[in-house]
């Protein structure tokens, strides 16, 4: 469904991304594990196509089309979509009125807003009619960002470290969530550096230096991720200075 | 006898095209002023709710006097406009609210056909100790953007009392629009100033905001969110002065630039007499936060929609 070729991109002179190469398929939850500042968000930001993250080199499809130049707003049509690790606030939009505004592209799956708010435990009853502004803590923000994308129905959803500024006791709603995702045909990439997070993936990856280290199944890689990546300051080295990674 | 009853329906329809129900407006359970350039259409008092009008030859005087204790089950609605192209609108008022009263005031201005109109509005304010006024001023105008709009205010808090003021010009151009609102609060008084305008064209906003926080433990906000688009150029004066112990107030401004030729500036003024008061503000001017058009257009809406629904949200 998604791949990736060769992707690099180059920003203010550090290679930030490189020789990335990935596939998702039709309902796969794939997840990228790495530590801060290996290249996730950013990995996240060009699949999506945002300003500033145009790849250097590279291709991107999505179903056999070449979106590599497309806007947000076509891939998004196309059935990508992004919940943002911090999202953004809206002042005078209601849960309501942003919920309605994933819905305007609605796939099949698409939940109406009231179930997408109990899908990620929130209280419709309670939350409708708030405004998505300063006034939601950090946890409730992120669970409306996941309830946007399930409004949305898409055929990607790329989710940027859900489970970040989520209380412990709610992160098994987050990996209901993600399944639910799955079980509606919707593929996700998971972009976390929880290695229990990660594990409701049916293929994982870690992420070093801007670059795919090692693919394979969620257990062998959290493995490797506790055993090498935790303790690895090989992050975000600049072109001049890049060594091979041990 | 003259008859009104075409004008009658303009400036109803016109009430409406602002988002105000004409049939509540001509309800006698409501109090209620309806003036139509120079000449006072309706006017409607109820029980603890006193409406004195006098037509002028530029526009109307207007005594407004709600007993003290009185709390009125229905908003009072106050409607002026002015149907022609062209004239002069001069509204003077004068507001007394009675100790421990509540009142809710819906205003709506219309001038939906101005090619060169002049509305001046002229308010003194007395909102008497422990009472609560909340005042929402709504504008509808052309497209022309042929309007001056000059509303002025001076409001005067009593200790424990409670005014909150909206102004919102969301609707046709703007004009030329220089709002200028002071409210001075007494002890354990609250004030709220909070101005939306959409400018458009050539469009020129001004909007000063003042608090004087004089009584003890006064607090006072003084918010503005305006957006300059086109050739607009809009300025946001946010004025705090802490005059007195433990006062509190806070100016916060929004202004978002839409287009290469628009301009907008914001000028706080705070000033602390009393060392125990706090003023805090904040600005923001700029364009539409990237973040936020990139949410919304992650969910398939075009760059134009992701800042229609930004603005229209920061607006209401």
């Amino acid at each position: 469904m998604l791949r990736l070729t060769d992707i690099s991109l180059v920003k203010e002179g550090r290679k930030i991304l490189h020789d990335i190469n990935l596939e998702v398929e039709k309902a796969e939850i794939r997840s990228i594990l790495g530590v801060n500042g290996t290249g996730k968000s950013t990995l996240a930001y060009v699949i999506m196509g945002l300003s500033g993250y145009e790849p250097t080199t590279g291709r991107i499809e999505f179903q056999g089309e070449d979106i590599t130049t497309l806007p947000i707003s076509e891939r998004a049509k196309r059935g990508i979509t992004l919940a943002w690790q911090e999202p953004a606030r809206f002042e005078g939009l209601t849960v309501s009125e942003y919920l309605e505004v994933g819905r305007r592209h609605a796939s099949q799956t698409s939940l109406r807003p009231d179930e997408c708010l109990e899908k990620v435990g929130l209280d419709p009853g309670k939350y409708l009619r708030r405004a998505v502004d300063v006034s939601l803590s950090g946890g409730e923000r992120k669970r409306i960002e996941l309830a946007s994308v399930l409004a949305m129905g898409p055929r990607l959803a790329i989710l940027d470290e859900p489970d970040s500024g989520i209380d412990a006791l709610s992160i098994q709603n987050i990996v209901d969530v993600i399944r639910t995702f799955s079980r509606t045909g919707t593929a996700v990439l998971l972009i976390t550096h929880h290695e229990d997070v990660a594990a409701v993936a049916d293929r994982a990856s870690t992420l070093c230096g801007g670059t795919v280290l090692k693919t394979g199944d969620p257990a062998s890689i959290a493995r490797f991720f506790r055993n090498h990546c935790r303790e690895c300051t090989h992050v975000n080295v600049p072109l001049e200075q890049e060594a091979n990674h041990g | 006898m003259a008859d009104y009853s075409e004008e009658f329906a303009a400036i109803a329809r016109a009430y409406e095209a602002s988002g105000g129900d004409a049939a509540l407006l001509f309800n006698k359970r409501f109090a209620g002023l309806v003036v139509s350039h120079h000449r006072i259409l309706y006017r409607n008092s109820i029980p603890g709710v006193l409406i004195e009008g006098q037509e002028t030859p530029t526009g109307a005087r207007a005594r407004i006097t709600v007993s003290p204790g009185t709390v009125a089950a229905n908003p009072v609605h106050l409607c002026f406009g002015v149907l022609p192209k062209e004239g002069l609108q001069e509204i003077v008022s004068e507001f007394e609210i009675g100790e421990g009263a509540k009142v809710n005031f819906f205003a709506h201005c219309s001038f939906p056909n101005a090619t060169k109109v002049k509305h001046i509005m002229d308010a003194r304010v007395h909102v008497g100790a422990h009472a609560e006024m909340a005042y929402s001023e709504t504008h509808y105008h052309g497209e022309e953007g042929g309007v001056e709009v000059l509303p002025v205010a001076r409001v005067v808090v009593e200790d424990g009392g409670i005014f909150k003021n909206q102004f919102k010009l969301i609707q046709g151009a703007a004009g030329d629009v220089r709002l200028d609102y002071e409210v001075e609060l007494k002890k354990d008084a609250v004030g709220e100033l909070d101005a939306r305008i959409y400018g458009k064209k050539q469009d020129r906003i001004l909007v000063k905001e003042s608090l004087f926080l004089n009584g003890e433990r006064a607090r006072g906000l003084a918010k503005s969110r305006i957006v300059a688009s086109d050739q607009c150029i809009s300025e946001v004066v946010g004025e705090a002065v802490g005059n007195a112990p433990d006062a509190r107030g806070h100016v916060d401004c929004v202004e978002i630039i839409k287009g290469k030729q628009a301009r907008a500036s914001a000028v706080p003024k705070l000033q602390v007499i009393d060392d125990r008061a706090k003023l805090t503000h904040e600005a923001a001017i700029g364009s539409v936060d990237k973040k936020q058009i990139e949410t919304l257009m992650a969910r398939g809406l075009s760059e134009d929609e992701a800042i229609d629904v930004v603005v229209k949200g920061m607006l209401r």
